[in-house]
């Protein structure tokens, strides 16, 4: 993990009238830090905060779709009895937001991201990956956190369909990120050969969202 | 469809200053900060405060910013939550003098560049942000780009009440009576006159606002790519 204090001190180095070190009379509620919480997360409990940029869109099954497209073999899109068929794959663990909250023992369902791409067949070329929604929203990732059991299409969330302010019908899970990653909504995977950022990614976050190094901003 | 803010500035970590504190509304506290070095923001953007224990446990949230771009000092409102232990701090510990870890401009989709028509919703504490606009549009002397609509529980429990009437704000109370209008939620009736084609539409709130007030919009016939929309999670 790493410490975020360096990059705290270089900042404060730049500017020796300011202090450095602790916040004067802040205590912090939790002591026992639970090993699940990457730094500077909290945990939300029961809570599953929404944050999105956009209007929540109605979107009914009959209408969905998911295309795996761009740097493949074989483009191929799959509606929602298609996708429904095949392998199911579950995730079971934590979720992490870059607003601070995180979320554990999360149980979701749909199936493995690799299902898809066996049948698309990423070239050798492909690297990356630009998840759209319904909405327009996008986000950018590497292929290597799509692949290997690392992410899932996902319409479950607790045994019951997944609700609509949390990206359902469905949507992009890729838990090991920070959650604006898990493109809420997802309709299309693109694979591309080179990196391109997504919605947020060029509104001023950072390019791969990891929440055990705290990659939150450009910079981090 | 969503696209990129692109102009929008981004800064590191700053120690800012509290220069003044006081309490606009008995849940609310209002900090302005003086931030060395400081990057000027854009209306809309917001600031990351955190907080650092002895034993070096740190939490840190995102607040909007109320102030301008061209306002000397950094104004954060911050709504108190019972159980936050960051905005607890802030509402009940930090004193004009105090030294806080900062980091902001933050964010380039919620932002109002000061150049075009906009209609803003906003609920509750989602206000803040407008606050900066509102404020923006005055400094440049385009007040008439901005229509403001807002919805709150009371009116005493509304920071900024006088600011935003003054900036002509339709304002709507869901826990009590206001003049003729019983209480209840901002309807398309409120919105009507408000909406012009071609204006860009931010809604502010919590994340049951934001949903009604979408749906109000969208069925008035706002395109929903005209609507940018941001939510207050619970994130004490």
């Amino acid at each position: 993990m790493r410490e975020a204090g360096v990059r705290h001190r270089e900042a404060n180095d730049e500017r020796t009238t300011t202090v450095t070190g602790p916040t004067r009379g802040f205590l912090g509620r939790r002591r026992e830090r639970d090993p699940r919480l990457p730094p500077g997360q909290y945990d939300a409990g029961k809570d599953w905060p929404v944050l999105t940029a956009e209007p929540t869109p109605r979107i009914s099954p009959e209408t969905w779709s998911i295309t795996v497209d761009g740097r493949v073999e074989h483009p191929t899109t799959w509606d929602w009895d298609e996708a429904h068929a095949l392998p199911r794959a579950e995730y079971r663990g934590d979720i992490h937001c870059v607003t601070t909250w995180s979320k554990f023992g999360t149980w979701f369902a749909g199936i493995s991201v690799d299902t898809l791409l066996e049948a698309a067949r990423p070239t050798a070329e492909a690297h990356f990956v630009m998840a759209t929604s319904k909405t327009g929203y996008t986000t950018n990732l590497p292929l290597a956190d799509v692949t290997g059991g690392k992410a899932w299409v996902v319409w479950e969330y607790e045994g019951g369909p997944l609700p609509i302010e949390h990206g359902g019908p469905v949507r992009l899970l890729v838990p090991h990120l920070y959650f604006w990653k898990s493109a809420k909504w997802v309709t299309r995977l693109t694979l591309m050969e080179r990196d391109q950022p997504g919605f947020w990614e060029q509104n001023g976050y950072h390019d791969r969202g990891d929440p055990w190094l705290e990659q939150r901003y450009q910079g981090d | 469809m969503l696209g990129a803010g692109g102009r929008a500035p981004a800064g590191g970590w700053r120690t800012a200053t509290v220069r003044e504190v006081d309490r606009p509304t008995p849940r609310t506290v209002r900090l302005r900060l003086e931030v060395p070095d400081r990057i000027d923001h854009l209306a809309g953007q917001h600031y990351v405060v955190r907080l650092t224990a002895e034993d070096g446990y740190r939490a840190q949230r995102s607040y909007s910013l109320a102030s301008s771009p061209g306002d000397p000092l950094v104004e954060l409102l911050v709504e108190r939550l019972d159980d936050g232990e960051v905005s607890s701090y802030l509402a009940d510990v930090v004193e004009p003098g105090d030294e806080l870890e900062v980091r902001g401009p933050i964010g380039g989709w919620f932002v109002w560049e000061g150049d075009a028509p906009a209609l803003l919703v906003g609920g509750g504490t989602g206000v803040v942000p407008f606050v900066a606009m509102a404020r923006t549009a005055a400094e440049l002397g385009r007040p008439e780009l901005l229509r403001v609509a807002v919805s709150t529980r009371t009116r005493a429990e509304l920071p900024y009440l006088a600011e935003l009437e003054a900036a002509g704000a339709v304002v709507q109370t869901t826990r009590e009576a206001s003049g003729i209008r019983p209480a209840g939620r901002l309807t398309a009736a409120d919105l009507v006159p408000l909406w012009e084609p071609g204006q860009d539409v931010y809604v502010c709130g919590s994340t049951p606002f934001a949903e009604s007030a979408t749906r109000v919009l969208t069925g008035l016939g706002v395109p929903e790519s005209a609507i940018r929309v941001e939510r207050f999670g619970p994130s004490g």
